[in-house]
């Protein structure tokens, strides 16, 4: 079979929608087109009950109560809503924060602004593996601490972090525990029963659900989570989230999450398979490449390469029919490496030279092994054009010269 | 990002790659940026001592298709010409040249301090060390 190009390998950063996600969602643009929150005809109840059904198969697929989902436009505004909401909401009780260094910018970004405002912000740092020290989350907790925000999965590097465990720390403590979910949520088994989460982050498009439409687990019992809304105006969402609702795309989130939560067990090894195959064929055929962060604690479809001596976004233009992201700074407005790669210790100098693979759904085996192809080549050329691999070759330690940085 | 098509098309068919002979009295070496910085370029020249023409240029390069591109072209742009005139060889031309977006200049940059440093390698080798000398010996030589 003809591989069509380019190939989309890049499902950390968005997925497709699912066909069968999308003839779900048909109707609800055309004929089923009310407003959930028109109470008095047909149109509005039509609107309602499809809401409600999505409700209940999100809450499905996290363990959760329909009841403790609050849809929002997505996991930046559930992230911002959880924190910022939580911040407010008990401000009496303290203004602490823990979370850690290589969270998604929806969390450090929010925390950062609420150190702005008076709050204090604990950064945990990362270990080699990319996961948190459990014994620094013990010693950072404070009376005056109120919530801790842990990424379930990290986005860059796929590592998932010791969830269950700081769930029962965190009830340990009465602190709230919310997590960023977006990568892990359809991906790996996410219970927030037994992973002890209190706020929980979702977003649609990142399983193969529409953009747009997002949701914000909020615990209801043991403990009552309550949040300050950021959004005023109708009351929707039991007063939490405020706007009219995005029925197609909530329809989509919610018939995105059933089929996540169904074809899982299978879609797991599928990918898990997927992903070893293309690292098999990548690092047997290339020397000095490095995987970034633990693969034991690991999302299924995820795996970041570092490439000695070859920069990633000279990498990525000689792979240019397959589309794939690097911590590289040139690919960056900022001309920063990645910071989520710093944090795990890589160098600079290797932190440049990152890929990271999202396989998704509708990968095959055939278009794995023509990227690992394109890759294994693209890297052979430019490591030919390197002076760094020439001078490794000839001996010399590169990181040990003395470069005039500018 | 979208690149021009010369950057592509040097990306694709870079000219002069290689090394020369560092130990070759004739031959310049120039070696700059930092891997950290996520770009390096060393640019060699073999220069003729008497006619103080760049008789062959190689380069490699660790960066991105902008830093690739530049290095390259400079490598084209020196050839056949006098240390003199390869001296004159300024980013701007560069950046002209290859239709660089401002997130690149950087590359180009990089592109000229090659240039210097390989020519200056060459001068202290061929005992030209001092700046005052390098004039007085370049008009003799002319």
């Amino acid at each position: 079979m003809a591989i069509k190009l380019p190939i989309y390998m890049d499902n950390h950063a968005t997925t497709p929608v699912d066909p069968r996600v999308v003839d779900a969602m048909l109707p609800y643009f055309t004929e089923k087109f009310g407003n959930a929150a028109s109470r008095n005809h047909a149109f509005g109840w039509a609107g309602e009950e499809a809401v409600e059904n999505a409700r209940a198969q999100i809450a499905q697929l996290i363990g959760a109560t329909p009841k403790e989902i609050v849809f929002t436009s997505g996991a930046t505004e559930s992230d911002n809503l959880a924190i910022k909401g939580v911040a407010e909401m008990y401000r009496e009780k303290g203004n602490h924060i823990i979370t850690q260094v290589t969270e998604h910018k929806a969390v450090l970004d929010t925390c950062k602004r609420l150190e702005k405002e008076g709050y204090e912000v604990t950064y945990l740092p990362v270990e080699k593996s990319g996961q948190i020290n459990l014994d620094d989350l013990r010693r950072a907790i404070t009376p005056k601490t109120i919530l801790i925000s842990i990424m379930y999965a990290n986005n860059e590097i796929g590592v998932i972090q010791p969830i269950a465990e700081i769930g029962k720390i965190a009830k340990e403590k009465g602190v709230f525990f919310h997590s960023d979910g977006v990568q892990a949520v359809g991906k790996v088994p996410v219970d927030v029963q037994k992973d002890g989460i209190d706020l929980l982050s979702i977003s649609a498009h990142k399983l193969y659900g529409p953009k747009g439409v997002g949701a914000l687990y909020v615990r209801r019992k043991n403990p009552r989570v309550q949040l300050t809304a950021m959004v005023d105006g109708g009351g929707h969402e039991r007063g939490m989230r405020s706007g009219t609702l995005n029925v197609p795309g909530i329809v989509g989130f919610g018939k995105a999450c059933e089929l996540c939560r169904l074809e899982m067990a299978e879609e797991t090894k599928k990918l898990s398979a997927l992903r070893d195959r293309l690292r098999g064929a990548i690092m047997s055929k290339l020397d000095e490449t490095f995987i970034n962060g633990t693969m034991e604690h690991h999302l299924p479809h995820n795996i970041n390469i570092s490439f000695a001596y070859v920069e990633g976004e000279s990498l990525l233009m000689g792979i240019n029919d397959v589309a794939v992201s690097s911590g590289s700074a040139c690919t960056s407005a900022t001309l920063e490496p990645s910071y989520v790669l710093k944090a795990l210790g890589v160098g600079e100098d290797l932190a440049h030279t990152s890929i990271r693979f999202g396989i998704g759904r509708f990968n095959t085996e055939e278009e794995v092994d023509y990227v690992a192809n394109r890759v294994v080549e693209t890297v052979n050329r430019l490591r030919e054009l390197s002076p760094l691999y020439e001078m490794a070759k000839e001996g010399t330690d590169v990181s040990k010269m003395n470069w005039k940085t500018a | 990002m979208a690149y021009s098509d010369k950057v592509i098309e040097h990306y694709n068919n870079p000219r002069n790659v290689g090394s020369l002979d560092k130990k070759d009295p004739n031959v310049g070496t120039g070696l700059v940026g930092a891997p950290e910085c996520g770009d390096v370029m060393k640019l060699q020249m073999k220069i003729n001592p008497d006619t103080r023409v760049i008789e062959e240029a190689k380069f490699k390069t660790f960066g991105c298709g902008s830093a690739i591109a530049s290095s390259s072209l400079a490598t084209e742009w020196v050839r056949g010409k006098t240390v003199e005139e390869a001296l004159s060889i300024k980013n701007t031309d560069i950046v002209r040249e290859l239709s660089l977006p401002p997130v690149k200049i950087h590359c180009s940059v990089l592109a000229e301090d090659a240039i210097k440093a390989a020519i200056s390698d060459w001068k202290k080798k061929a005992g030209e060390g001092d700046p005052a000398a390098q004039t007085s010996a370049a008009q003799a030589h002319s």
